[in-house]
């Protein structure tokens, strides 16, 4: 992974001479060239997000980003008359993202290089440069999946979530009821693939194992009746998170062996991981068979092993394990739990397929 | 002063009852099973774990991760007094 270029996450455009022809204090009006308008749109398809760092008075730049039809693809736009390396800044830590993930076009070279003295790890580009983006590997995602097509949503409809609940005082599961979870566990299907692909590779934080699963090895595991490829979807009141978990599991007699737990870290905070633990144990427990979990600690992975001993899972000897295949790979645990039936979540409607007997 | 708090069992306690009422918004007595109650979720007991960590400079690692552990005040109390008895001998 390390070889390839490294995918932009955020673009952040000034405004006068680079997004539209003109400067808007001055000119008064200003135009926005069809070649920009696709790039904006062909961008926000890619799921690379955008946002605005511009020296204007705000609300009449915002206006006319509005009047101009293009509002709507900026998150976070730090519209004033600070430095804009504080703008980049900014925008990078609202929304969680590495230095190196962002990117910022400017036709001013005053204005990249203080950017680039303040921020050496961004990349900066002329506008010049402009009609060759879309072209560029480092706005070319390898996978564009039906979530990467909703990211900037997804990310609007976080920051929304985000003010709802710096707002809402009292304990935090009244506060997720308040959101009105839904959580959908399915079997993967083809079209599914290429995001249950993403998950496994953008979230290293919540991966039980820290093994990835290329597509080609999901197929076949889709093919094969004994495995279990489950994709779990959360929404909320604020809109969609896309798809939020992938489950591996391999179905043997009297024991099934979840390979691979990974969950998307923007839903920690939701305790999915745990709600999808209890419905398997929930499952397992119908199915009268033993659940044993692969675990192998990451530096990140900490919450999960945290949601894995408090779901019930230990390290106790069982005969169950004599039966399963040795692991991928040899510094991976085997976590044991003898399943109970368990009551659906208080904070969260859950829909799921029902993995008896398939 | 945050020896005391660390080190001793009504320390302790007093702390994480003070904590726990305040997140769940009502008095909750030292020994109340908080699962069975309802009052703790899977998603609070997580943050019990990473508060406990923190508050006490303690790791709670494998098996001591256990639910049990996290059930009332009381078994929070001991297993972070049995962490912190097993990190640093008792002094004069
Ligand atoms: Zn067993």
């Amino acid at each position: 992974m390390a070889e390839q270029t490294s995918i932009v996450k955020c673009l952040v455009w000034d405004l006068d001479n680079t997004l539209w022809q003109g400067t808007l204090l001055e000119d008064g009006d200003v135009k926005l060239p069809d070649s920009v308008s696709e790039l904006i749109t062909e961008l926000d398809s890619r799921g690379i997000l955008q946002s605005v760092a511009s020296k204007n008075d705000h609300d009449q730049a915002w206006k006319q980003l509005e009047a101009l039809g293009v509002a709507e693809y900026f998150v976070l736009p730090r519209i004033g008359w600070g430095p804009k390396s504080d703008s980049v800044r900014e925008i990078a830590d609202e929304l969680n993202f590495a230095l190196d993930t962002i990117a910022f076009v400017d036709d001013q070279p005053a204005e990249r290089a203080e950017v680039e003295f303040h921020l050496p790890e961004v990349r900066c580009y002329d506008a010049e440069r402009l009609p060759e983006f879309a072209a560029l590997p480092e706005f070319s995602p390898a996978t564009v999946t039906v979530d990467s097509r909703r990211r900037r949503q997804m990310y609007q409809a976080g920051f929304l979530r985000k003010s709802a609940e710096a707002e809402f005082q009292g304990p935090s599961d009244d506060f997720l009821r308040s959101l009105e979870l839904e959580m959908h566990i399915g079997r993967a299907t083809e079209d599914e693939l290429s995001r249950v692909e993403e998950l496994t590779l953008r979230t290293s934080q919540m991966n039980a194992t820290g093994v990835h699963y290329s597509i080609s090895d999901l197929r076949t595991l889709l093919a094969d009746p004994r495995h279990e490829v489950l994709v779990t979807m959360l929404t909320d009141r604020f809109g969609p998170h896309g798809a939020v978990g992938l489950q591996l599991l391999e179905k043997h007699a009297g024991v099934w062996n979840l390979k691979l737990l990974a969950t998307s870290c923007r839903v920690v905070s939701f305790g999915a991981g745990s709600v999808i633990l209890g419905w398997l144990a929930d499952q397992a427990a119908h199915a009268g068979v033993h659940l044993v979990a692969d675990f192998r600690r990451t530096e990140r992975n900490r919450m999960m092993e945290i949601a894995y001993r408090l779901a019930g899972f230990t390290d106790e000897p069982c005969d169950c394990r004599a039966g399963l295949p040795a692991p991928a790979q040899e510094d991976i645990q085997r976590l044991h739990l003898l399943p109970a039936p368990c009551a659906p979540p208080p904070t969260m409607k859950l829909h799921t397929v029902s993995l008896q007997g398939a | 002063m945050s020896q005391d708090l660390a080190t001793t069992a009504e320390g302790i306690e007093q702390a994480v009852t003070a904590f726990v009422s305040k997140r769940v918004g009502a008095d909750v007595p030292a020994d109340q099973d908080l699962f069975e109650s309802g009052l703790v979720s899977s998603l609070f007991a997580m943050e019990l774990v990473v508060h406990l960590e923190q508050a006490f400079s303690v790791q709670i690692l494998g098996d001591d991760l256990k639910r049990d552990n996290f059930r009332s005040v009381q078994a929070m109390t001991a297993l972070v007094l049995r962490l912190n008895g097993a990190e640093q001998p008792a002094d004069a």
